[in-house]
């Protein structure tokens, strides 16, 4: 059986926990969308964006010199979604779903961000595609991230800081949902993870599959089969998704999300909500959550912006409990490391986020039998974070 | 008298047959401490509400606006607990305390404390009920299913966008009142009300078999005249929650005040 099933659930978690207001919204948004998958006219429009505009397919890059200073017994391949335009995998899901709106005959489009990437890459979706853009994020981001906020604004966005809660990604989307709930005729709300209420957390899921069926495609070109082990980091979870996605029914290709144990997961500073979460509702889904005992949600910390998140995509959650896939967690320090071994051996700075994926290989390299293929999902380009990383390296020393 | 739905239709019906419909104010519990929350719901006792809403803080309230968000973050300032929260009910109910009470708070505090024991804790402290703002119908049978035969109040909400099939099934499953949310928005004080606010409550009313109350934006005299005639309850949250944002320990005076001046 497919999943989600009819009422949004993956396993015991998804759904669609939000005010009655947005109820008919959703079913709107759902039947759009599952006319719009049947239309072949529709992908090929959204395909022949992401392959002219946007750099699509991405290479699945051979990481000799990664592979080497693993010690040699791996094959460890790079997905560059880091190449892709606007410097991360987030731009197949905002075309997907701009485009949508358009189809819907819908005006306006509202997103969050907690990095900006997401926001920079609805904006650039809404600037192609003209029109009006919409972005909440965090009074605390917009500060950390205040280059991303005019690259938005560049873009022709409206940037709109959220003073509420802990002033991050979280509070962001609940400012965006009650933008919805407000302007709901004319507006939607492009969600930028595979997270929310049904049916965001498959339609993100789809668009961003292209990934994973490029993945597919080039591995058996190279290797002639499909790869043992796929590592992507998590936060929401839509790269990771992404590439898991195509293969799921593959059974002996494994998967390795990588959370961020930001200071350690014994400390209150990390976003590792596989790892350390307990289920519960926040933005209209049944996910694991970082969350205290009463209920109420925590905030959530890790050097790459992108992952600091206190939920998960549902998906994820199911693929935990059935066992699909395993859910781990790097430091802050070992992302880091990551961050500059791929700088130095590969000429590739990667996104703080998609290092996390490959410091987990890092560590487990030694343990991991000879010859076995590898992918990591290398989600995003670093070109944002050489800020932090500098800062972080000049605090130290 | 049994708390309860009942009890909170019966009143509603009973006072609005006095005169104009009842009031159902809410208030956020802890907001800005216990004690003040304490001394508010004795004021309100006497300004004959249907029923109080007793918001319990969440983290993040998507319902809310910017008054009650305050009022939240205030409120989560003192750790409060659940097991709290129903020990302040249960005291409350061991002094007499004559006004039903229901709970408003997010599906996520019910879900981490239990669905069963949310139940078995609220019909031994002597509250009467339940409105979660994020739990649609789509989402309500593990609700349903605990709440079935013990007489805790149900309340549901219907929004402007909601179809009429859809009022019809969310009015089945309401019980002591159904809570029609007056504009497509966040709570919080509105100069106007939508336009076709009446329409849409004759309709409303058409199909529910429980009292209907209607609030988010009403909080002046002239909202209240005009809705009065239409409704069997109405609901101000955001009007008296401003009032504790700005006068503290002082607020249970002005909020009788201002909430006689409404009538």
């Amino acid at each position: 059986m497919s999943l989600p099933n009819k009422k949004g659930y993956f396993g015991n978690f998804g759904g669609k926990f939000v005010p009655e207001t947005l109820i008919p919204n959703l079913y709107e948004l759902e039947k759009a969308y599952l006319q719009i998958k049947k239309d072949l006219k529709f992908w090929k429009e959204w395909k022949n964006i992401l392959q002219e505009y946007a750099g699509r397919p991405t290479p699945l890059y051979y990481a000799s010199n990664f592979s080497k200073y693993l010690g040699g017994h791996l094959k460890v391949y790079f997905k560059r979604e880091d190449l892709l335009h606007t410097g991360a995998h987030k731009l197949n899901n905002t075309i997907g779903q701009v485009l949508l709106a358009k189809k819907m005959g819908k005006t306006r489009i509202i997103a969050e961000t907690g990095a900006g990437q997401h926001g920079v890459a609805t904006a650039t979706a809404c600037a192609l595609l003209d029109m009006k853009c919409v972005i909440y994020m965090g009074a605390k981001d917009t500060e950390r991230q205040a280059l991303n906020v005019f690259r938005m604004k560049l873009l022709g966005a409206e940037v709109i800081p959220v003073y509420s809660g802990t002033q991050t990604l979280k509070d962001a989307i609940n400012e965006a949902l009650r933008d919805w709930v407000t302007n709901v005729k004319d507006t939607l709300y492009v969600i930028g993870s595979v997270v929310g209420p049904h049916p965001y957390p498959m339609i993100v899921r789809d668009f961003q599959s292209i990934i994973g069926l490029e993945t597919k495609k080039q591995i058996l070109q190279k290797e002639g089969k499909f790869p043992d082990i796929i590592i992507a980091c998590v936060g929401g979870g839509s790269n990771a998704m992404g590439i898991f996605y195509p293969f799921v029914k593959y059974k002996e290709v494994k998967f390795i999300g990588v959370e961020a144990a930001g200071h350690g997961l014994d400390t209150d500073y990390h976003s590792a909500t596989l790892c350390k979460g307990v289920p519960g509702v926040l933005h209209g889904m049944l996910t694991y959550l970082l969350q205290d005992k009463v209920g109420q949600i925590k905030g959530a910390h890790s050097i790459a912006p992108g992952l600091d998140y206190p939920g998960t995509g549902p998906e994820h959650s199911y693929y935990k409990e059935i066992k699909r896939a395993e859910y781990v967690a790097v430091t802050d320090e070992e992302a880091l490391k990551a961050f500059k071994i791929l700088s130095e051996t590969e000429g590739i700075i990667p996104a703080l986020e998609s290092a996390h994926a490959a410091a987990y290989l890092i560590k487990i390299a030694k343990k991991i039998p000879k010859n076995t293929i590898v992918v990591i999902n290398l989600s995003g380009r670093g070109d944002k974070d050489v800020m932090i990383v500098k800062d972080y390296f000049e605090k130290k020393s | 008298m049994e708390k309860g739905a009942k009890q909170i239709e019966n009143l509603i019906k009973s006072i609005k047959k006095k005169a104009l419909p009842p009031l159902i104010p809410y208030i956020t519990c802890w907001d800005p401490d216990l004690d003040t929350t304490s001394a508010i719901l004795w004021e309100l006792a006497e300004i004959e509400p249907a029923c109080i809403e007793l918001g319990f803080p969440f983290s993040d309230p998507v319902a809310d606006g910017p008054t009650i968000q305050k009022a939240i973050v205030r409120a989560l300032q003192h750790n409060p607990t659940f097991e709290e929260f129903f020990e302040f009910i249960e005291k409350l109910n061991s002094q007499n305390y004559p006004v039903p009470i229901v709970c408003m708070t997010y599906y996520n505090i019910l879900y981490r404390f239990g669905l069963e024991k949310t139940v078995k804790y609220a019909i031994d402290s002597g509250l009467s009920g339940f409105i979660i703002p994020d739990l649609p119908i789509e989402e309500a049978n593990p609700w349903l299913k605990v709440n079935k035969g013990k007489g805790l109040a149900t309340i549901f909400l219907v929004a402007p966008t909601s179809s009429e099939e859809r009022i019809k099934k969310i009015a089945k499953v309401c019980s002591g009142f159904l809570y029609y949310i007056s504009l497509t928005g966040v709570t919080g004080v509105r100069e106007k009300l939508p336009e076709d606010i009446i329409q849409r409550l004759i309709l409303v009313k058409n199909f529910s078999p429980v009292p209907v109350g209607v609030g988010f934006g009403v909080s002046k005299k002239e909202h209240i005249n005009m809705l009065s005639p239409y409704v069997d309850a109405i609901i101000i949250g955001s009007a008296i929650v401003k009032i504790i944002e700005e006068k503290g320990k002082n607020a249970p005076q002005e909020i009788k005040k201002f909430l006689n001046s409404l009538k």
